[in-house]
């Protein structure tokens, strides 16, 4: 019989990760969770925007992770011109790497283990079966044993596809993106900044999230498709030198993102994907800490009901409860994004003009988004399904 | 059948490490730790994807494939790759 060092093994340590690892250790398994990285919530990767209503699901917001208190966005059109509506209860811009470390005291504190510069390599398998992950710790390699595999590996998740599962994002859902911390700016602190047309990123979008008055993060995201005429680097660097050409540069990095449907496997036999490994990304903002966070939760609770009961085919429930809670939602929302990927600059330019011409009670991102998709009538009622409580 | 994957080539000290490649590999050709990174010559087949998805264009492709290159194979696949 294989003795078990863990019930639940975790790898990676993002918001998703450590998430799971909390409500898997809260549900009293025996957690490790394993980071490739020396550091929690380092290197950043991300605009690190969230909703107020998001992140307080999970944690009370503090000023010690927040670098701005955001309460509108703006949506910048092609042609300039711009609409500026109010954010529905608010949102903040993170320090993630501050943000993350306290994630990941939440999972210690529920009594989950976590070790840093700990690359897992490959599944340990025994007699056929999932028995554990491999492991390089700090050089050293390592076999360590768990009844429940929890991939919460990232854009560039493997261990999904050591289980068996397919992961690979196709090139037209996966977002390539480019981002720089830029300081010596003025930007509006309450403001979310949206720019749209092919100039800056065609058929997605370039973001100017603020940190604080003089410091933003400029970013970008577009399809591969798209990118690979133009890589997203390019785009940024015309951007920052039209816009901000006398910044100073904090950060510089690239990334990706899984804007697709929820992968069509995430739970197989004793593995389990959660955040960007399972695709659990928002499709049309490319947002995914929270809904990573709240994939990990689903998943964390549900490794932990399974350890309890030891059948294994409980498993199945967190695929079960991830598309009753959200993935019903990111499969109208990949329609949705489907839809806006084709829009051109003077699609663009008329929705800008009929949302200005919309009340300012009316001009909120439903509203927008209604009008922006009232020409495709087919999506008339994504729209509904989705913004309409 | 793979071809031989010289003609994929990650321009050292470039790399961001960001894993956007890894994400959209069909082959699961790339060993992707902190601040390491190398295709998996047996299993890659240059469908050319990487290239495409990098952000800061640090993967190219070179039809001839490109002599001295470093070449970086595992010995045993999904073992950690010796990086050089």
């Amino acid at each position: 019989m294989t003795v078990y060092d863990y019930d639940v093994i975790v790898v990676g340590a993002g918001p998703a990760g450590t998430t799971a690892a909390r409500y898997a250790a809260a549900g009293g398994a025996k957690v490790l969770v394993l980071e490739k990285d020396r550091d929690v919530g380092y290197p950043v990767r991300c605009g690190e925007a969230v909703s107020h209503e998001g992140v307080s699901q999970f944690i009370a917001p503090d000023p010690k992770w927040i670098a701005s208190t955001v309460t509108k966005f703006r949506l910048v059109a092609p042609n300039g011109s711009s609409v500026l509506p109010k954010l529905d209860g608010g949102g903040y811009v993170l320090e993630r790497r501050i943000f993350d470390y306290e994630l990941a005291k939440l999972a210690a504190n529920a009594g989950a283990e976590v070790i840093t510069k700990a690359y897992v390599y490959d599944l340990l398998r025994e007699d056929g079966v999932v028995t554990g992950v491999r492991a390089l710790i700090k050089d050293q390699k390592k076999d360590i044993r768990g009844r429940i595999i929890i991939a919460a590996d990232g854009v560039e998740s493997r261990v999904g596809k050591w289980a068996g599962m397919d992961t690979t994002c196709h090139i037209r859902d996966m977002e390539s993106c480019a981002q720089m911390t830029l300081s010596g700016i003025e930007v509006e602190e309450d403001v979310l900044d949206f720019y749209f047309g092919d100039n800056v990123s065609p058929g997605g979008y370039l973001w100017v999230f603020p940190k604080g008055k003089d410091t933003a993060n400029v970013g970008l995201g577009l399809s591969v498709d798209q990118a690979k005429k133009k890589p997203a680097i390019r785009f940024l660097h015309e951007f920052v030198e039209r816009k901000f050409p006398k910044a100073a540069m904090l950060t510089h990095i690239a990334g990706g993102v899984p804007c697709a449907k929820t992968n069509p496997e995430i739970v197989k036999g004793n593995v389990i994907l959660v955040g960007d490994a399972a695709h659990q990304v928002n499709p049309v903002s490319g947002g995914g800490i929270i809904s990573g966070m709240i994939g990990g939760m689903i998943g964390g609770q549900v490794a932990a009901e399974t350890v309890q009961s030891g059948d294994l085919r409980h498993l199945r429930e967190y695929d079960k409860r991830w598309h009753k809670r959200l993935g019903w939602r990111h499969d109208i929302f990949y329609n949705i994004r489907n839809a806006i990927g084709g829009f051109d600059d003077r699609t663009y330019n008329n929705i800008c003009d009929s949302a200005l011409k919309l009340p300012e009670e009316k001009r909120t991102l439903g509203g927008i988004f209604r009008a922006a998709l009232w020409n495709q009538p087919s999506m008339i009622l994504d729209v509904a399904k989705v913004f309409v409580a | 059948m793979p071809q031989p994957h010289l003609m994929i080539h990650i321009v050292p000290g470039k790399c961001d490490y960001c894993g956007c490649c890894v994400g959209v590999c069909p082959e699961d050709a790339i060993e992707l730790m902190e601040s390491k990174i190398a295709i998996i010559e047996e299993r890659c087949t240059n469908c050319r994807k990487c290239v495409w998805a990098c952000p800061w264009e640090v993967i190219e492709f070179h039809k001839e494939g490109v002599a001295g290159m470093p070449v970086h194979t595992p010995q045993i696949l999904n073992e950690p790759v010796e990086f050089k």
